[in-house]
């Protein structure tokens, strides 16, 4: 067994913490090969992916296909930019597919694809539909007798689709343990905040109703996600297990916290090069906590 | 029993014991319907493959996979009525190895969840099988929304999909076989499950090929699903006329058998499709096409053909599949080229 074949690898809080600069980094980068880029919806989800991949998640990318692995949906496919270099960082394919990243041909859109991208468990980018993508894993790995997880990462937006409520209701039913969803609570969709656009609180009591077992934590505070990764009970029947991590869209970048200006964006000039340095200072105190324009 | 009073809808809800003792169509007894044999078929397949896993959405007493969760519950999955749900863990599993295969309403599969099949399904190029019993108009006096009449045109332009019409139980059972040595998706068509026998054994199927029932040198009836018996006896009937009748079972929609197609026109002269389906789109749709293709009149489809389309920025796009208008005129110069 190698170091990856098991739940969970000890990493330190600052190899983390690095790892999510580098998301960051790459986000901003790969945004302008393309001419425009899911920033701050990546942002949000930085902490996350880092936890997830570089800690967390039983991989061995020298065997992507391996049937005991975890497996990962990203039902926010739009935060792919996010997921790509940390694929190629752990080794899935050369990081140099990356320089074409958009472009005609190029096996990495904005959203993922299953069949041209080794390690990317499952296509997505319609919203409403990664909960029944992994819901269904999860009833395969515990019909083949196979201990693995199925995490789902969702947006908070996403949660208006009527689907994923097909499918948290069914696994509440089904009782599928072995199913981790994730909701980047980043608190704005498109067209506002997601509490003027349309309501999705309370979140913990809708999820709990449905058969989950629910945690909230901070969805930026590496110890705090790696605390409920470690709650994670075993085995694959009982209950569903959720984390709402509460989370500020375009965390990092001052300019684009809790803006409806940058979920789609395209920095230039001087913009770029301000942007690029701040990542690197790393995270600084949360400078907006409202939505704003 | 009447015949008015047989034609009630298959396996619904209650009495269906009853129905599978007492009710035969046309010469065909109950036990041989595809109504009865679904869910037989199905645990038949799984008894000797572990890959196979059966999912409907609260319709498992209407379409009889009952008896596949008998058989076989800890591969069963009543996922209530979520459709939409069902169709895309249906595509979850696959990805995990497994096959598949989805029952309901095809109101509820092939136009409700369109967009499943397409994205989930289709892109991902995952061996689901979704099955759309009760097709057209056979849910009869439940009205328009339980039928499935342009459920053909919306599968059909979805790229890597198979799609067949089923014609009767033993084609059915024909069909599921093939489905195992398919590594495609496939949208699988059934009818309300009374549809009388056409084939007296379960036939060699090829997907992709036709079978012809019937020869014919003045008319060719090309035909799928239930209306295969139904143009069959048609047949018969214009015999009697002294016209000479050719009957196709073109179950596969897509691929279609375009030699057989252009067989059709080239030894009868004239071709009539027959579909429970609306004509835009459906087998006729797919058969003019074929048709206006390959007769001398200079015509074209330019459009994307039948693919998912590589990504880029759009402009790049609309100049690599000729979208833009050089790549219209180039066509348009191409086209004319031919004549």
């Amino acid at each position: 067994m190698t170091e990856q074949q098991t739940h969970g690898r000890n990493v330190s809080r600052e190899y983390l913490e690095d790892r999510a600069k580098f998301i960051r980094l790459e986000t901003v980068r790969l945004t302008k090969i393309a001419g425009a880029g899911h920033y701050s919806s990546t942002f949000s989800a930085a902490e996350l992916l880092a936890a997830l991949y570089y800690a967390q998640m039983r991989i061995n990318p020298a065997e992507p296909d391996w049937p005991e692995r975890d497996r990962f949906v990203l039902s926010k496919g739009h935060i792919a930019i996010g997921l790509y270099p940390v694929l190629a960082d752990l080794g899935f394919y050369d990081a140099g597919l990356l320089e074409d990243y958009t472009r005609l041909g190029s096996a990495f859109g904005d959203h993922p694809d299953m069949k041209k991208i080794t390690g990317v468990d499952f296509s997505s980018g319609s919203l409403g539909h990664g909960l029944s993508v992994a819901l269904g894993m999860a009833l395969s790995a515990r019909m083949q007798g196979n201990d693995s997880r199925i995490y789902c990462m969702l947006g908070d937006g996403e949660l208006n689709e009527g689907q994923v409520w097909e499918a948290a209701m069914s696994a509440g039913h089904f009782g599928c343990q072995n199913l981790v969803a994730i909701v980047d609570r980043n608190r704005l969709c498109i067209d506002g905040s997601t509490e003027e656009i349309m309501s999705v609180e309370p979140l913990t009591d809708r999820f709990a109703s449905f058969g989950w077992n629910v945690q909230r934590i901070d969805g930026h505070d590496l110890d705090a996600i790696m605390t409920a990764f470690d709650a994670l009970p075993a085995g694959n029947k009982g209950k569903p297990q959720m984390i709402i991590a509460d989370t500020v869209k375009g965390r990092g970048v001052q300019m684009m916290e809790m803006s409806l200006n940058w979920h789609v964006g395209n920095l230039v000039g001087a913009d770029y090069d301000a942007v690029i340095e701040e990542i690197q200072r790393g995270l600084q105190p949360v400078a907006f906590t409202e939505v704003r324009p | 029993m009447s015949e008015a009073e047989g034609d009630v809808l298959s396996g619904l809800f209650t009495g269906i014991s009853d129905l599978k003792e007492s009710r035969s169509v046309k010469g065909t007894p109950a036990s041989r319907l595809p109504a009865f044999i679904l869910g037989e078929e199905l645990a038949d397949l799984a008894d000797h493959d572990p890959r196979i896993v059966v999912l409907t959405a609260d319709l498992a007493s209407a379409n009889r996979t009952t008896e596949f969760r008998d058989r076989h519950p800890e591969r069963f999955f009543d996922f209530g009525i979520a459709e939409k749900n069902m169709i895309t863990a249906a595509a979850g599993m696959a990805s995990c190895g497994q096959i598949p295969f989805t029952a309901t309403f095809a109101a509820f599969c092939g136009i409700l969840g369109a967009e499943q099949i397409r994205t989930d399904c289709a892109y991902t190029g995952l061996p689901v099988r979704v099955l759309g019993h009760h097709s057209g108009m056979s849910m009869g006096f439940y009205g328009t929304s339980h039928h499935a009449l342009e459920d053909l045109a919306m599968m059909r332009t979805i790229a890597n999909l198979t799609v067949i019409c089923t014609t009767d139980a033993n084609h059915l059972r024909a069909v599921l076989r093939a489905s195992l040595k398919h590594d495609k998706p496939m949208y699988i068509r059934l009818g309300r499950g009374r549809d009388p026998e056409v084939y007296a054994e379960v036939p060699e199927i090829e997907i992709g090929k036709a079978i012809r029932l019937r020869e014919g040198r003045d008319l060719t009836l090309i035909t799928t699903g239930a209306q295969v018996h139904a143009c069959l006896e048609a047949a018969d009937a214009l015999a009697e006329k002294g016209i000479e009748t050719r009957v196709v079972d073109m179950h596969t929609i897509k691929p279609l058998d375009q030699a057989e197609v252009r067989a059709a026109a080239a030894e009868t002269g004239a071709i009539l499709t027959v579909e429970e389906h609306n004509i835009i789109g459906g087998l006729g749709s797919a058969v003019a096409e074929v048709l206006v293709e390959c007769e001398r009149l200079p015509f074209q489809r330019h459009g994307i053909d039948d693919e998912f389309v590589l990504i880029g920025p759009p402009a790049g796009l609309y100049a690599h599949y000729r979208l833009d208008a050089p790549g219209v005129r180039d066509v348009a110069l191409e086209l004319l080229e031919k004549r």
